[in-house]
């Protein structure tokens, strides 16, 4: 870290909260909100939204792929269930010897995750639109082109919106196991606090409570991106 | 662009891969510009596959479909559907657009300038008996038979010659069906298009056509003429058959009596049936059989007498 | 290449570790499934009666969708540190953790099975005669259960998927080794990793196949695919 002092909290001297193990000491919060819970609230935030922003474009690459092609739907399902059952932690771990403990370790199996699950969520999206829907419009004279932008995009987006919550909410989450390989995102505080002994509760129901708000707070934001987009009745 | 087109099927064959029966077998007939013309016959008759034909949906195998004396393989696919308007029975509105942005999407992709495709929303929905004021809506707040209305104005948006309708009141109920059947009637007389319109209902297509078109199984025209002449000589037993027995009643119910030369009021007893000039021959031979009687009298909407017309009259009627 | 060298021989060391170590790995490994085990069935006792109760009722949507927003939102780190605090270390802690995380899924596909067995079928069984017992007992549930059991499936892998980490609280597993890399090395921690990886693709597969074999045969064709999870939410 910065000469600005240790992260570990009560090394040294602390208050009679902190040293005293009781449950919730908001002295902690103020006095390292600036030095720990801040930053790697901001570095979450990172993580998260690479993690889902690259899982996203290849995603929709594939489902866009796959809703051409149908033959390749089959087989990229299969491997996209296959890979959401690699243990994350066995995955980061696994990486260390090619990437090192960088954030591109971290990164690959965010996206990874990310893009399994929003990959079946964008292609059942695109073909959400019913069969006499798709006939009228090629009836009209739509190219396919307009077909897709105009017809099977929009009515891909509930699905695409859905998909998006449960990535990011997912990503938010498994984001914090990331932790356990370096110093990054919210998920290192908790591993430091349960070092010692007796676990500082302080800064495990600060991070946790922070996890959870990040996650809840970006699927808000979703829910309220859907409403703004999706005005048709359905 | 010309208010209707003429349509020519010149020796079309279709076979779908897999199958042995061909869809369509040589099918050959014209159908002058204007004219409401029905395809009518049982499933495997191949009716919707020559429908979707004409505006290319389906490729077909050989010969030729002309319109104006073009054929329809000198346009690219897309270029031809925009001219042409298209109707199917579930409508296939989209749910994401309201009704107005679903009337306009031709006139949109033909460039038309965005007050000229409000004026012609505006319009179309007045025509098609909705309010104006239903643009601003979504499909999903309409009823069946709005719903279809609603595709009936969309594809009349741009004004096409030709329309093609594939059993487009499938999905209704049947007064929801009759008040539409009689609206597209009148709507074909005010825009005066060409209709191409697909059913396997021989009453509707009796009700409907200008001319009918009855395909059999394996895609082979059985028939093509005007109701009247289909149900006066069916071409074979086929025909016959699929028109039903009681097809001199369906004759003359295609005539109304204020239509039919009429003879003198003769001396008739008070009781003696009286029929408006509306009602239809049939209707007016149901009323002798059911009073027992070989006339009715036929009035006028002011209550003026008009004249007879007997049993004898209906009988010369359907030797015509 | 020299790096790309010492990875491939940081692989084969790992494959040497879990040659030289079968055994041990292989208690390790049913030390995991037995923590799994627990915290899945402690996890179906709640989640499913309630799940059901709630569908066949037609009422708390709103729980179902809040339970699997939740399940998602909830870090495993963040669990198993908070009960932590109030368990202590060890199994009990890291089971009751790890049963919160398996209710998410459950509860909500088993509200969805239930509540979505179609109305038709549901009015002629009430037609019949059918008390509300026998209308759960002989119509809804067997219709429901291939979309029931889909929320155990999920459960199940993410639980076995998720279980190394409740190493840090003293949950034994292949977890301890994976989290030790100062007592087995890289090739240890790697050696763990792909049993692991090869521990829940068993599940996955082991339970994809039960599924197969308890559907009802009028049922087979409408089995969810493969990692089919809630499409999307509200």
């Amino acid at each position: 870290m910065n000469a600005a002092g240790p992260v570990i909290p009560n090394f040294g001297q602390g208050s009679s909260c902190e040293t005293g193990d009781h449950v919730f000491c908001w002295d902690w919060v103020r006095a390292h909100w600036g030095d720990t819970l801040e930053p790697r609230f901001v570095e979450h935030v990172e993580l998260t939204l690479i993690a889902v922003g690259v899982g996203f474009v290849l995603a929709f690459a594939l489902a866009l792929y796959a809703h051409r092609h149908r033959r390749v739907d089959q087989p990229i399902g299969l491997v996209a269930a296959a890979i959401y059952t690699i243990p994350s932690l066995a995955i980061f771990q696994i990486l260390v010897p090619y990437f090192g403990l960088t954030t591109t370790t971290v990164e690959i199996p965010l996206v990874g995750y990310s893009l399994v699950i929003l990959y079946p969520n964008i292609l059942a999206g695109l073909r959400a639109a019913p069969p006499e829907v798709l006939e009228a419009a090629r009836g009209m004279g739509l190219r396919r082109r307009e077909v897709l932008t105009r017809v099977e995009l929009p009515l891909a987006l509930p699905a695409i919106v859905g998909g998006l919550r449960i990535a990011v909410v997912s990503t938010v989450s498994i984001a914090t196991i990331a932790s356990f390989l370096g110093e990054k995102g919210l998920g290192a505080p908790i591993f430091l606090a349960l070092r010692d002994a007796p676990p500082f509760k302080t800064e495990i129901y600060a991070a946790g409570a922070l996890v959870v708000g990040l996650a809840l707070a970006f699927d808000l934001v979703l829910v309220l991106a859907r409403r703004a987009l999706i005005r048709w009745p359905r | 662009m010309a208010p209707a087109a003429e349509i020519v099927f010149d020796r079309v064959t279709k076979r779908y891969a897999g199958r042995d029966a061909a869809a369509l077998q040589d099918l050959s007939f014209e159908i002058p510009a204007g004219t409401f013309c029905v395809l009518v016959g049982p499933s495997g008759g191949g009716k919707t596959t020559a429908l979707k034909l004409v505006n290319r949906l389906v490729p077909f195998d050989s010969g030729d479909i002309r319109i104006d004396g073009r054929s329809i393989r000198d346009l690219a696919p897309v270029e031809l559907r925009r001219g042409i308007g298209y109707v199917i029975q579930q409508v296939g509105l989209f749910p994401h657009m309201t009704v107005g942005a679903n009337i306009e999407t031709v006139p949109r992709l033909l460039g038309w300038s965005r007050e000229r495709r409000a004026a012609r929303v505006a319009e179309l929905l007045a025509l098609v008996g909705l309010d104006p004021a239903d643009a601003g809506r979504y499909p999903a707040e309409f009823s069946g038979g709005q719903r279809q209305r609603v595709g009936l104005a969309r594809a009349l948006a741009a004004d096409p010659p030709l329309l093609l309708m594939d059993e487009p009141f499938g999905a209704l109920d049947p007064i929801t069906r009759h008040r539409l059947q009689i609206e597209v009637r009148r709507l074909h007389r005010e825009v005066a298009k060409t209709v191409i319109f697909v059913t396997h209902d021989i009453d509707e297509a009796i009700m409907m056509g200008d001319r009918i078109a009855i395909l059999r199984e394996g895609g082979v025209l059985a028939q093509y003429d005007t109701p009247d002449a289909i149900l006066a000589h069916p071409a074979d037993d086929f025909v016959a058959a699929f028109i039903g027995e009681d097809r001199a009643l369906r004759r003359l119910a295609l005539h109304r009596v204020g239509d039919v030369p009429l003879g003198p009021v003769r001396g008739q007893t008070p009781d003696t049936p009286r029929v408006a000039m509306s009602t239809t021959v049939r209707n007016a031979v149901s009323l002798m059989v059911e009073t027992g009687r070989d006339a009715v009298v036929v009035v006028a909407d002011d209550g003026a007498e008009c004249g007879e017309l007997t049993l004898a009259d209906a009988t010369r009627l359907l030797a015509a | 290449m020299i790096a790309d060298a010492a990875n491939a021989h940081t692989f084969l060391a790992a494959f040497g570790f879990i040659y030289h170590h079968a055994g041990f790995l292989a208690h390790k490994a049913l030390e995991q499934l037995e923590l799994s085990g627990a915290a899945l069935a402690i996890g179906a006792a709640v989640a499913l009666p309630v799940g059901i109760a709630l569908g066949h009722l037609h009422r708390g949507s709103g729980i179902a969708i809040g339970a699997s927003i939740l399940g998602r939102a909830l870090p495993i780190i963040v669990l198993i540190a908070f009960f932590l605090t109030i368990l202590g270390f060890g199994f009990v802690n890291n089971m009751v953790a790890l049963a919160v995380l398996a209710t998410g899924p459950m509860l909500t596909n088993a509200y969805d099975a239930v509540d979505g067995v179609e109305r038709d079928v549901v009015e002629a069984a009430r037609g019949m005669g059918m008390s509300r017992a026998q209308l759960l007992t002989s119509v809804e549930l067997p219709l429901a259960l291939p979309l029931v059991f889909t929320g155990v499936r999920v459960a199940a892998v993410t639980v076995v998927a998720t279980a190394p980490i409740a190493a840090i609280a003293g949950g034994g597993g292949l977890g301890d080794v994976i989290v030790n890399q100062a007592s087995y090395r890289l090739q240890g921690v790697l050696g763990a990793s792909i049993c692991v990886m090869l521990l829940s693709a068993g599940v996955w597969v082991a339970l994809l196949s039960l599924q197969r074999v308890v559907t009802p045969h009028g049922l087979a064709t409408r089995v969810k695919h493969a990692g089919d999870e809630r499409k999307e939410l509200l």
